[in-house]
């Protein structure tokens, strides 16, 4: 009896023991699922991307309650994995804990900022892209109102508000921006349902473009355009291919960069700590033009864009930032 | 199923054998599903059992779950035996939660831990019952039915915390929808602390002082169901309203004592979670140990020592769950809560479906022992 239960531990030891990988990278996904169509499956388009340029596999585990965070990093620290990149802010406290446990172990960490000297916070400037399409929006309205569809009501998501009324604004004075949020918990970034409820009530008061930052909710609003022969923008991944003819075009966050880089730059070794903003100058956030809507984005309205991009990045516009002050002047 | 011999089974075929063939069925069906995309059952299995036990930090995480299924448990275990089935543990654990953070939040900075937690844990077990009285108020003096009640209520204290936790608590400028961090002073024990403090080492785990609250609370629930008064008269209304009546029993002052009893048990869940990990309010904290509380009742047979094994049975499926998922890419987290939700099936809502069959085969040997002896 004894041997064979020293025989079965063995067995479960080896059977654990078995995928240890040694510095390879491991992606921790937030709640919303690493299929989620927007932001966390940017982050899995840029882990597979590394994995298919440089052959190294890697580990992943998606979130499902709030007590696996912890454990899903420190496993991974356990495993060896390098750099371990945490993807949402949620992931904020389970980091800051597991990266002063782990010294020698870098982290990373999008959307959120852990002042350790062993982990990389990446943020972007979503206000930025935001103005980008803001200034696309008002151009596209023929009624002079335009829409927003936030997923979570948190600053994060008045910050993509504010720099997309700010681009409308320096695009067309007189646009009216009308904004939602979808709720104040997770469940918002998917709830395509209400999604599509906002923007049909933002159609009834005029609006005839909206641009939804909302994560799956946002596939709603999209739906609600196209049927009522509205133009949408889409957010975080290209999600133009979504409704063809409908999509005005996304705002990119890139996300999938951020992690392709980091993972990258461990494997290379020139991975810096410390905070990293991504902005239009970095090409962390842009617009997205691509054979699903250029015809629906004129000439006029690509010069208008891109001069709006040139001024952004040489500093002669100011984007607000609406994390800065948590308030928005437009 | 009518011509099934309606013979009395032992107890250990009741509270041990059928709880074991659920669980072996569940398992089957499981790996059938496992199967199907391509993974072979037998690994999964051991990665999960094994996931569960192989070393003090998977034990730890397994006992952190199990911690709240024995009060959740325990909170279904107590309505049940007054006849009320409380499917409500998820909104009183929940509502309990907020109990202990306003205590907390409105005088960590004034009182030593000692102080501290048990007035967090009394608060958590005041709102815990409070939130259980309404139902139980209904159900005594209006008629509405518990289940029909607990159910809704779950659904207001999801609304409730929602907005207490985005609009009330928040602190400006935050993201995640919660309240401000605990003072320490209001951190309940790890037990990686005390080891330390023994000098063990050992890693750091969310496995807290809560267990030992468990505990007590088991041994409260057995003395007082078993051997009190107010516990007879619990189980005299459980088992025969009209009964309790002609002894002298009010079955409406029972069922007030039973369910708040009931939501003050599932308040423990917010030690294990508020007051013993996360230190601050945070939504969906309860994360559905209040339904799992129910399969844990069922398969423990309501009685604690059932409890608390099915309790650690369900904490240990947990703790697998997610070393299955991260050890095994092609299993993702949906397909683990799929088979959670089985075990839940089997051992929760078709726990006597193998009865008939089992009474059969054992009236069966029965029979061939008597005629043995005769002989």
């Amino acid at each position: 009896m004894k041997t064979l239960m020293q025989a079965a531990f063995a067995a479960g030891a080896f059977c654990l023991a078995a995928s240890t990988a040694l510095a390879d990278p491991a992606v921790v996904y937030d709640a919303g699922g690493k299929f989620d169509k927007s932001f966390n499956e940017a982050a899995y388009n840029g882990i597979e991307k590394f994995k298919a340029e440089t052959g190294t596999s890697y580990l992943e585990f998606e979130v499902q309650a709030d007590a696996q965070r912890e454990q899903a990093f420190r496993k991974m620290a356990q495993r060896g994995a390098d750099p371990i990149i945490g993807i949402g802010f949620s992931q904020e406290s389970a980091i800051k804990k597991v990266a002063a446990e782990f010294p020698n172990i870098r982290f990373a960490i999008i959307d959120s900022v852990v002042d350790l000297p062993n982990v990389q916070s990446i943020v972007f400037k979503e206000q930025e892209g935001s103005y980008l399409v803001g200034v696309l929006a008002a151009l596209a309205s023929k009624t002079g109102k335009v829409g927003f569809v936030g997923g979570m009501d948190i600053p994060l998501i008045s910050r993509f508000q504010c720099g997309y009324a700010q681009g409308a604004k320096a695009a067309n004075p007189n646009v009216e921006v009308i904004g939602n949020m979808t709720g104040t918990t997770p469940a918002a970034w998917n709830d395509p349902t209400r999604g599509a409820e906002l923007a049909k009530g933002q159609f009834d008061r005029g609006v005839d473009v909206v641009f939804a930052a909302a994560g799956g909710t946002g596939t709603g609003v999209y739906q609600a355009a196209k049927d009522a022969g509205k133009l949408a923008i889409g957010v975080d991944s290209n999600q133009n291919h979504l409704q063809p003819g409908t999509m005005l075009t996304s705002m990119l966050k890139r996300v999938d960069v951020a992690v392709y880089e980091s993972a990258k730059a461990a494997k290379e070794g020139n991975w810096k700590p410390g905070v990293t903003v991504l902005g239009l100058k970095e090409g962390g956030v842009d617009w997205a033009l691509d054979e699903h809507n250029k015809s629906l984005i004129t000439d006029d309205m690509k010069t208008k864009v891109e001069a709006a991009k040139a001024d952004i990045v040489s500093g002669k516009v100011a984007v607000h930032d609406y994390m800065s002050d948590n308030s928005c002047p437009m | 199923m009518s011509g099934a011999p309606q013979v009395a089974l032992p107890r250990w075929v009741d509270i041990g054998l059928m709880p074991v063939i659920n669980l072996v069925q569940a398992l089957l069906v499981a790996g059938l599903v496992v199967l199907v995309i391509g993974v072979n059952p037998i690994d999964a299995m051991r990665i999960m059992a094994w996931g569960a036990v192989y070393d003090s930090v998977a034990i730890s995480y397994t006992l952190y779950y199990a911690t709240d299924f024995v009060f959740t448990g325990l909170a279904v275990a107590v309505a049940f035996h007054a006849g009320l089935f409380n499917i409500g543990g998820e909104g009183q654990a929940y509502v309990a939660g907020l109990g202990a953070t306003l205590a907390i939040l409105l005088l960590d900075g004034y009182l030593p831990g000692i102080l501290l937690i048990p007035i967090g844990l009394i608060a958590a077990m005041v709102f815990g019952a409070g939130w259980a009285l309404v139902p139980a108020y209904l159900q005594a003096y209006r008629g509405s039915h518990i289940v029909i009640t607990t159910i809704m209520f779950n659904f207001i204290a999801a609304s409730l915390m929602v907005y207490v936790a985005s609009d009330l608590l928040r602190a400006p400028g935050d993201m995640l929808p919660s309240s401000r961090e605990f003072a320490p002073a209001a951190y309940l024990p790890h037990v990686h602390d005390l080891a330390a403090l023994l000098g063990f080492q050992m890693h750091s785990t969310p496995l807290n002082l809560s267990i030992l609250w468990a505990a007590a609370c088991c041994v409260f629930v057995w003395v007082f169901i078993w051997r009190t008064r107010w516990g007879y008269a619990i189980r005299a209304v459980g088992l025969s309203p009209k009964a309790a009546v002609y002894a002298g029993i009010s079955p409406k002052g029972v069922i007030m004592v039973a369910m708040c009893l009931s939501g003050a048990l599932a308040a423990g869940v917010a030690l294990n979670q508020i007051i013993g990990y996360h230190h601050r309010l945070l939504l969906d904290f309860v994360a559905g140990a209040g339904f799992t509380g129910i399969a844990v009742a069922l398969m423990g047979r309501n009685h604690p020592v059932g409890i608390v094994l099915s309790a650690i049975l369900f904490g240990a499926l947990y703790q697998g769950g997610a070393e299955l998922a991260f050890e095994i890419p092609t299993i993702t987290r949906d397909m683990i809560v799929a088979m959670q939700g089985l075990v839940i099936l089997f051992s929760g809502a078709l726990a006597y479906m193998n009865r008939p069959w089992i009474a059969r085969l054992y009236a069966m040997f029965d029979r061939r022992a008597v005629l043995a002896e005769a002989a």
